[in-house]
């Protein structure tokens, strides 16, 4: 949240998109989150997507809630708008937006916290709405900015830093924003980069609300022996706790580029998250397949990644309030007032 | 004392049962006939088999506060019998059916008890149970017209409106009527003696509640985008700017909307969806009642320290909690002012009646975008939900939106480094840009600290710059929000303050007391922040009496804390039951105290 601006220093050479920018250009202010936090790869994730898209930044839109993948809005496009909103209220907020200005983009960036506890109802109902926007959860299981307390997608078992375990079972975006009939559901992992752009891509083009749930590793919090969701189950040898008010610095996590179905990724801890890519032939348009699919990898205790469904043909807020094409706030004045002759006519119904 | 086009009747009857149709007739049947008239539903917090009352009252002077007295009650709910006797004023009369024995709590010496079957003659007349339940309602308006005179050529000729494509319907009703006209002028001597006769003075008038009247001005004021949750008694305000919006924002060519409401999923989201598109640059609203916008506390602190526009709605009902959702109350004034937490401070603005909601609306917008903040209007159920005779509504079509500072991609393209809340003006107000605009434009708007550039801060100088210029702001808004309406007279012995739904009842109460030989000064206040002429009067009347509907005298703290006047200075004059305020409640409270000071 700061508003250190980056030197404007640039590579000659850099290449440009079709608007003449760099992909420095589409870089914002200093992020002020820990060392190797998994939420600035998604920014520069972020960053590499809407250069590629070659997206007008002031016609985009950054929106966020509270917590630490909020502040994220900052850290990339400062010349686009942003509003860093309350917590858990992005999508009321980006609902309105779009509602009056349906010709921007809006990216909307979360987390677990701000998405699955205190602004699941929102999540939800935005998601019923089918606001056309970006949806991003930067997920790591833990309120970060608070000191590590459990958040809601933290699974039964998994133990915070203090050696607390949690007994709740964990709330999964994924199959909630299927059950709930959302158009554009995908999973990703911070660190792959090389899946995350291509995805956040189709996200920022999909007309409708899409949704991308991406572990984004805790480095601070959630980066201990016993900690994380799904990871526990997967680890492989003991490490080294790390001390609150130690913040290592550390290079973020990389995944591994390979073809195999399932990828293995090495965290910061030396745990490992094995990635269930979307197997060959999967059809991302069949909805109950998705879920099966999910819960199947589930089961196995792997995450399945990936753009798991798409559905084109669904219609966003404004088709379904029939609204016009040229967004609200242009509409001209003339366009909204009946006038007074319209007013007598009216009051004779109220005699 | 009641007399010609002068007096109260009452129709008790069980909600669900479709007499809401029969009194609206009756009532516009009187205004038709030219005499002023006004109707109060006083209804339960359900949809079936409880309870629910119609008060219209008919005054050639114009008074359009609650009655003070009743001088008929038509009691068709044996639930509500004794009660229902009770509230006849003495020497009144009492309609009931007969067609089952006189209940022994009907029976009241020194009121005149006619009984018509109505029961009964629906049964001889009509098949079906709920033709038979319906129609009742119908034979006692008809019992009504011959009783007080209504002119009959009216009520058929609103008949003939009402079913003029469906005939079978037509002629049940038509039937009913007569049964029921008939029946009364057969048995009873028809007029009784506080009845009707035509006037001409309703002829620049309209029958209207506020809430249709504030959908109508959201219209009127451009507003796009409009959200909300459903709640009593606010819901009729989005649904008439619904209504309007389909009649009147529909493309001729397309058919598309120009407009968007939301149903949101709670009154946070309805909020949020408001401010977000305040943001945006559309003349945004919402609309509650307490319980809402007490759900809507955080994103208001947000919109206010942020400056975005929006209108908030805010039709009261009698809390704390829930309260009585179906009775009225001014009970947020205080949370209004003063809503969310931290140091905070709104415009808010208080109709009187349907008529001042309609054109209130558009100040409220106009508001809103100058001073870049959300602006509340504070309406009540009695003002939203009733039928109040007002004057015709007007407009005019040299007006244009008060959009505020808002820098265009013109001017933007000019500017090296925008800073959001920049202030060059003396009216604390910083120039807003728009989302989309212009890349020169962007900001980042946060609810977290920041200094005038819109950058986080946590450095106390950097902050309060910009919260001490929100302070000058809110004075300049003190400016030019609407003005107090002043009642003054020669040689006022005390002042009294109301507001809102008050005023009718304050108005009748002034004519009773200078009957009395006291002379009141009267000053209804329109909007917070209070205007200079607010603390003039409270300075220039020795006693001041506030007048307001809430148990802890919110109207008179908002006085003392804003003016400076000491509290106990002021005599609080509360009425807080539910009930719509008659003026009795300020006669009584004016001269009980002014004859214990002159004692």
């Amino acid at each position: 949240m700061t508003s250190i601006t980056k030197p404007p220093v640039r590579h000659p050479g850099l290449p440009k998109n079709a608007l003449g920018f760099t992909v420095r250009d589409y870089e914002g202010a200093m992020s002020t989150l820990c060392a190797g936090c998994g939420h600035d790869s998604v920014t520069a994730a972020l960053v590499l997507a809407c250069w590629e898209l070659a997206l007008p930044p002031h016609r985009a839109a950054k929106m966020s809630g509270i917590g630490c993948s909020s502040k994220t809005t900052a850290y990339f496009m400062k010349q686009s708008h942003g509003f860093n909103s309350v917590h858990g209220r992005m999508p009321s907020v980006t609902s309105g937006a779009n509602a009056a200005n349906r010709d921007l983009h809006y990216i909307g960036i979360s987390g677990d916290g701000d998405s699955l506890s205190i602004g699941l109802g929102q999540l939800s109902h935005a998601i019923r709405r089918n606001v056309r926007m970006l949806y991003l959860i930067d997920n790591n299981g833990v309120y970060g900015l608070t000191k590590g307390q459990f958040s809601a997608s933290a699974d039964i078992g998994s133990t915070s830093k203090k050696g607390e375990a949690n007994l709740q079972p964990p709330i999964d975006p994924v199959l909630l924003a299927l059950t709930l009939g959302a158009t554009f559901v995908a999973r990703s992992f911070s660190g792959d980069k090389a899946q995350l752009v291509p995805i956040l891509k189709a996200g920022i083009m999909h007309n409708g609300l899409a949704l991308v749930d991406i572990i984004s590793p805790c480095v601070t919090f959630n980066d201990h022996e016993g900690s994380t969701k799904s990871y526990k189950f997967t680890r492989e040898h003991e490490v080294e706790l790390v001390a609150a008010d130690f913040v290592p610095l550390r290079r973020e996590v990389i995944a591994p580029e390979t073809d195999a179905a399932v990828s293995v990724v090495t965290m910061h801890d030396g745990s490992t998250v094995r990635f269930r890519r979307t197997p060959e032939g999967y059809d991302p348009t069949d909805r109950e397949a998705a879920y099966a699919h999910v819960r199947a990898c589930q089961q196995r205790n792997e995450v399945a990644t990936g753009l798991l469904f798409i559905d084109e043909h669904g219609q966003d807020m404004h088709a379904v309030s029939k609204t016009v094409e040229m967004p609200l706030v242009e509409l001209p004045y003339e366009q909204l007032c009946p006038g007074n002759g319209a007013l007598q006519k009216l009051m004779e119904g109220f005699r | 004392m009641s007399g010609i086009n002068d007096f109260a009747f009452k129709i008790a009857t069980v909600n669900g049962t479709g007499s809401a149709s029969a009194n609206s007739l009756l009532m516009q049947a009187i205004f038709r006939m030219g005499i002023p008239v006004t109707g109060k539903n006083i209804f339960p917090s359900n949809i079936q088999g409880l309870p629910t009352f119609y008060e219209i009252r008919v005054s050639k002077d114009g008074y359009t506060a609650r009655p003070p007295d009743v001088d008929l009650v038509v009691a068709l709910n044996p639930s509500t019998y004794a009660k229902d006797v009770a509230t006849v004023r003495p020497g009144g009369y009492l309609l009931y059916d007969s067609s089952w024995p006189l209940e022994p709590e009907l029976v009241r010496e020194g009121i005149t008890i006619l009984g018509i079957p109505f029961g009964r003659m629906c049964v001889e007349n009509f098949q079906g149970d709920r033709d038979r339940t319906l129609l009742r309602n119908i034979v006692y308006a008809g019992a009504l017209a011959a009783l007080l005179e209504i002119d009959m050529d009216i009520v058929r000729q609103m008949l003939v409106e009402k079913f003029s494509k469906k005939k079978k319907l037509f002629d049940a009703n038509n039937t009913a009527i007569r049964l029921g006209y008939d029946y009364a002028r057969e048995h009873y001597q028809c007029p009784l003696p506080f009845h009707l006769e035509k006037m001409n003075a309703t002829s620049d008038s309209i029958i209207i509640d506020g809430n249709t009247a504030a959908g109508l001005g959201a219209v009127y004021a451009g507003a796009t985008v409009g959200a909300w949750y459903p709640i009593t008694p606010s819901t009729s305000l989005m649904e008439a700017f619904k209504g309007f919006c389909e009649k009147f924002r529909t493309d001729p060519e397309t058919g598309l909307a120009r407009y968007c409401i939301i149903q949101a999923e709670d009154e946070l989201s309805a909020a949020g969806i408001a401010i977000g598109a305040g943001w945006a640059g559309a003349r945004a609203f919402t609309n509650t009642a307490g319980p809402g916008l007490s759900l809507m506390q955080e994103f208001i602190g947000l919109a206010y320290y942020t400056e975005i526009p929006a209108v908030f709605y805010d039709i009261q009902r009698t809390g704390p909690s829930t309260g009585m959702p179906t009775r009225t109350q001014q009970g947020d004034l205080m949370s209004l002012a003063y809503a969310s937490h931290g140091d905070t401070k709104h415009i808010v603005l208080f109709p009187c009646n349907p008529e001042e909601c309609f054109y209130l609306s558009v100040t409220a917008f106009d508001l809103s975008e100058r001073f870049q903040t959300p602006v509340f209007v504070a309406s009540d159920l009695d003002i939203g939900m009733n039928d109040w005779m007002c004057k015709r509504l007007t407009w005019d079509d040299s007006y244009r939106p008060d959009r505020g500072k808002v820098l265009g991609a013109e001017e933007l393209a000019n500017v090296k480094k925008f800073s959001r809340y920049l202030c060059v003006d003396d009216d604390g107000i910083a120039p807003r840009t728009l989302p989309g605009v212009h890349p020169n434009g962007a900001y980042f708007v946060r609810g977290s600290g920041h200094d005038k550039h819109g950058a986080y801060t946590e450095d106390s100088d950097a902050y309060q710059e910009v919260v001490d210029r929100l302070t000058l702001k809110f004075a300049a808004a003190a400016k030019v929000v609407p003005e107090p309406e002043f009642h003054l007279q020669a040689d006022a012995h005390v002042g009294i303050v109301s507001l809102g739904g008050c005023h009718a009842a304050v108005l009748e109460a002034i004519d009773r007391l200078r009957e009395q030989g006291l002379v009141a000064d009267y000053m209804r206040i329109r909007a917070f922040p209070f205007n200079e002429s607010v603390k003039a009067f409270l300075d220039s009347h020795a006693a001041v009496f506030v007048v307001e509907q809430n148990r802890d005298a919110q109207l008179r703290s908002l006085l003392a804390i804003e003016t400076g006047m000491p509290r106990d200075a002021m005599v609080p004059v509360l009425d807080y039951g539910g009930m719509p305020l008659t003026a009795k409640v300020v006669i009584t409270a004016v001269a009980d105290r002014m004859a214990q000071v002159l004692a």
